[in-house]
């Protein structure tokens, strides 16, 4: 496959008789198995829950789920959006409806840009999988844009506004709002997504070492 | 003056203090005791602050065995029974929902009269419809007198889905669908006024048997008495159950003409008797009651005969006479003749003793019980006797032509219990229970033949319990089917006396729950009494908890509970709206904690008013009730049903409708008005 590639990518590159030492560097095929394990995560990802609040109130011995994935929410959205209108806050549907839409396509960017960089060894390929590395901290990020917009925005009108001024519901652990108390955690998804950026870090060094040990053999030969 | 009111008062404290004292004696023997003979019956013990099981025992004037009882019937917060009994309520006209061992009533499933809670006969249009189909043409029945329940069976042992019951008041049938315990269906006999034994279902609930009762002319017409036996007829109706319609299909029904002998109870075959149903019967007298001075009345009329008949139907061979078309038609109903029946081995009677009462067939389906009234015995025949004798032939007949099997060619076993036996239920240890009427008390008894492993006697008492008072049936776990489990027993007991705190002359039934999980088989004592202040139950049937899977709420958002379908008109967040045709007004609304949409109507006068509904919740127990003062409406919409109500505006003013249930902390703020303006509506 790297030969392939090289074949198409590499034949007019003036460096090719060092970047034909890297692929055969242990390090750079270390580095390509890395590579494609984290992009096999963040593909598995998809199927797992990223984030999780389970709210608990007196009423609710079973106590409520708000589960996110990366491109859906599932759990008693119903009920929970039939709680929220109390205290005016909008319908969790209207919420994150882009990211949602353009996650599954997002993430299928981001994992052909890990593969290109897998396969290809050109120094240049390497800033591809940066999407990859920030993913985790994107998505809390993105959570937390939400989680603000909807508990700052609540609607003046609504039967609660006057006893529960608008919140930010907490991002991870414990938070407390009227009878409910909430707690908050990332899921299985979220740590397949870190897992895999780490993957990539460690990928980028073994290449970066694999690099260096070509161009060094190449000077030794030279 | 103070000091000598404070001495008086010391002073009547006293005998009050000591007689309560006095009364502490202990039963120690498990068993409920009988009426005590002063007039105050004992005290339950006060509340007392003590804490340590013993110290509480000794406060409460507890013996141990009361403390046993206690034990084995209380249930903790939140934990479930682990049987639900349904009863009938006699004439309460509704179908009661226990759990045991605890005896809580769980629920009154609304089913032959308006019950406001559920929304039940108070405008909701599917309510509405099941009770009219309970109507007897132009009259309007809203009571009944509910006796026998009947859960559908999957190869002779309870599924849990459907529950049927009988109204003796008006011969009609209820079903009730258990995935929502509510009353789907109601069927009046075309052919009989009044019935007594249904319901009891076949073993894969293909046929629903309701028995007859009084006689008259088949088809309601007039007959004078002197015709008696000419033209009264008794009936036996085999209802068909569309299982996966989960109605019954009139038209595929029939029922058998009997002669005028007031059938009395039923039941089906079980495993080698599938296919035969039995009825015992108790006026072969042909008695016609007190005309004049020098008559009988019916009460000694119908106990003459040392022997009445028991009727055993060969249903597989009256179907297949249906199928051939030997029916007649009465009030548009199938009816299979007498003579036809009797002819061509459709029935056959076998003498029964004496006012006989009950036919209750052994799980195994090999022996029939039979009690008597006037009797010592519960008499047994032997399904395989039955068999042999009509295969044998020879039989004399009754006068309406009906082969008579001799008794002593059917019986197996006669086994002596007491006064009064009437309904027998059974364990899974071989023994069985039977309801002893005079004796007031239950029975227990072994079975023989393949049931008597254990090496005791066959056909013997084994022991009996006393019960208070005046028991007429009893139900044990799952102990009419296939597969009995034992553990507990109900005492469905007529009279109460002085079991309760009085709450005036009408007092409630007492149902005791007896314990058969004794280690001497030859004690089970009554370990609670439970009041049931809403009827006077007859029968009732024990199921297994886990067997029922009810809903926790309707499986989508505009569900319509007759059709059990979605409702694809069914008013959703988002769609509600006003429609009007000239005076025809049509409001699409929705329902949710706390508000409905649109919670403003306006009508004129005169206008007719389709008002459908849906509560859009999906969260368990959420319920929203939706009332009109004056109008008399009252709905229960459950999370996710829909509900249609119709009705002329035909008062005007302001109507604030609200929310019946109690749903939220903003619940009084769940309302609406509705304005129904005094200028007429445009035609």
């Amino acid at each position: 496959m790297s030969q392939a590639l090289r074949g198409v990518f590499g034949a007019a590159d003036h460096q090719i008789p060092a970047i034909s030492r890297v692929v055969r560097q242990p390090g750079f095929i270390r580095s390509t198995l890395l590579f494609i394990a984290a992009a096999a995560l963040i593909v598995a990802s998809i199927f797992f829950p990223y984030w999780h609040m389970r709210l608990n109130a007196p009423q609710f011995p079973q106590g409520l789920d708000l589960t996110v994935y990366i491109d859906h929410m599932e759990g008693d959205i119903s009920t929970i959006d039939g709680l929220n209108h109390y205290i005016g806050m909008k319908p969790l549907g209207g919420a994150a409806q882009l990211e949602r839409l353009l996650a599954p396509f997002a993430l299928g960017a981001i994992v052909l840009m890990i593969l290109a960089t897998a396969f290809i060894h050109r120094k240049w390929f390497a800033p591809l999988v940066l999407p990859a590395i920030f993913l985790p901290l994107v998505f809390l990020g993105d959570m937390y844009y939400w989680l603000h917009s909807y508990g700052q925005g609540l609607d003046p009108r609504a039967a609660l506004s006057s006893s529960v001024k608008p919140f930010t519901p907490a991002l991870l652990g414990h938070g407390d709002i009227g009878q409910f108390s909430t707690d908050a955690t990332v899921r299985v998804g979220f740590w397949m997504a870190s897992v895999a950026s780490i993957l990539i870090l460690l990928g980028l060094h073994e290449r970066r070492k694999a690099r260096q040990a070509a161009l060094r053999e190449a000077a030794a030969e030279a | 003056m103070k000091r000598q009111i404070i001495m008086l008062g010391i002073a009547l404290a006293m005998p009050i203090t000591t007689s309560a004292c006095s009364r502490g004696d202990v039963d120690t023997s498990g068993e409920a005791k009988p009426a005590q003979e002063d007039q105050a019956a004992p005290s339950g013990g006060e509340a007392t602050s003590a804490q340590s099981p013993d110290e509480i025992a000794k406060a409460r004037n507890l013996s141990p065995a009361d403390v046993s009882a206690a034990l084995k019937t209380y249930m903790p917060s939140g934990r479930h029974d682990e049987y639900v009994q349904f009863a009938s309520s006699g004439h309460g006209g509704q179908v009661l929902a226990i759990g045991l061992p605890s005896m809580r009533l769980l629920k009154m499933i609304a089913t032959f009269s308006p019950e406001p809670w559920q929304g039940y006969g108070y405008g909701a249009k599917s309510t509405m419809d099941t009770l009219n189909g309970g109507n007897a043409g132009d009259k309007e029945l809203r009571w009944a007198d509910d006796h026998h329940p009947a859960l559908s069976e999957t190869a002779g042992d309870y599924d849990g889905q459907f529950l049927f019951i009988g109204d003796k008041a008006n011969a009609r049938v209820a079903v009730i669908d258990l995935r929502d315990f509510e009353t789907k269906q109601i069927v009046k006999n075309p052919i009989s006024n009044i019935d007594h034994g249904g319901m009891f279902v076949t073993p894969d609930t293909e046929w629903v048997v309701e028995g007859g009762q009084y006689a008259m002319p088949l088809g309601g017409g007039y007959a004078p008495m002197e015709d008696y036996k000419e033209k009264y007829r008794g009936h036996i109706t085999f209802w068909k159950f569309d299982r996966a319609a989960g109605r019954i299909d009139m038209a595929k029904s029939f029922a058998m003409e009997v002669p005028p002998y007031w059938q009395d109870l039923c039941d089906s075959g079980k495993k080698g008797s599938t296919g035969w149903v039995f009825c015992n019967s108790i006026n072969t007298e042909l008695a016609t009651g007190k005309a004049d001075k020098d008559g009988v009345n019916f009460e000694s009329g119908v106990s003459q005969n040392d022997m009445d008949f028991l009727h055993v139907v060969n249903l597989k061979k009256a179907e297949e006479l249906v199928a051939a078309g030997k029916t007649t038609e009465i009030n548009g109903f199938n009816v299979l003749p007498l003579d036809t029946a009797a002819a061509e081995g459709a029935l056959y009677f076998i003498p029964e003793p004496k006012s006989p009462h009950g036919a209750d067939v052994t799980p195994g389906g090999e022996y029939i019980v039979v009690g008597g009234k006037l009797d010592q015995n519960a008499t047994v025949y032997s399904f395989q006797k039955i068999q042999d004798a009509i295969a044998a032939g020879g039989l004399d007949k009754d006068d309406y032509g009906v082969p008579i099997i001799p008794f002593d060619k059917a019986m197996e076993a006669q086994v002596q219990l007491g006064l009064g036996p009437l309904h027998t239920q059974f364990d899974d240890k071989g023994f069985a229970y039977t309801s002893l009427f005079l004796d007031s008390a239950v029975a227990k008894w072994s079975l023989g033949g393949d049931y008597r492993k254990d090496g005791l006697e066959p056909w013997k008492l084994v022991t009996k319990t006393p019960v208070q008072y005046n028991i007429g049936h009893l139900a044990t776990a799952e102990g009419d089917t296939v597969s009995p489990d034992g553990h507990y027993l109900v005492a469905m007991n007529k009279w109460a006396i002085d079991r309760f705190q009085n709450v005036g002359p009408l007092v409630p039934q007492n149902f005791q729950l007896l314990d058969l999980d004794q280690p001497e088989p030859d004690k089970m004592p009554v370990i609670y009494d439970a009041p049931i202040g809403v009827g006077e139950p007859h029968y009732a049937q024990i199921i297994k908890a886990d067997k029922l899977k009810g809903w926790e709420k309707y499986p989508e958002i505009g569900w319509d509970t007759d059709k059990m379908a979605k409702d694809p008109d069914a008013p959703l967040t988002g769609t509600e709206r006003v429609e009007r045709d000239g005076n025809k007004v049509t409001i699409y609304m929705t329902a949710i904690r706390s508000h409905f949409t649109p919670e403003r109507i306006e009508v004129n006068v005169g206008d007719e008013v389709t008002l459908k509904i849906t509560n859009v919740e999906q969260t368990y127990d959420a319920t929203h009730g939706f009332a009109v003062p004056i109008y008399n409406l009252n709905l229960s919409l459950e999370p996710g049903e829909t509900q249609t109500v119709e009705f002329t505006a035909d008062r005007a003013g302001v109507y604030p409708f609200y929310c019946t249930e109690f749903c939220s902390a903003l619940h009084l703020e769940m309302v609406g008005y509705l304005l129904v303006k005094d200028t007429p509506a445009a035609q």
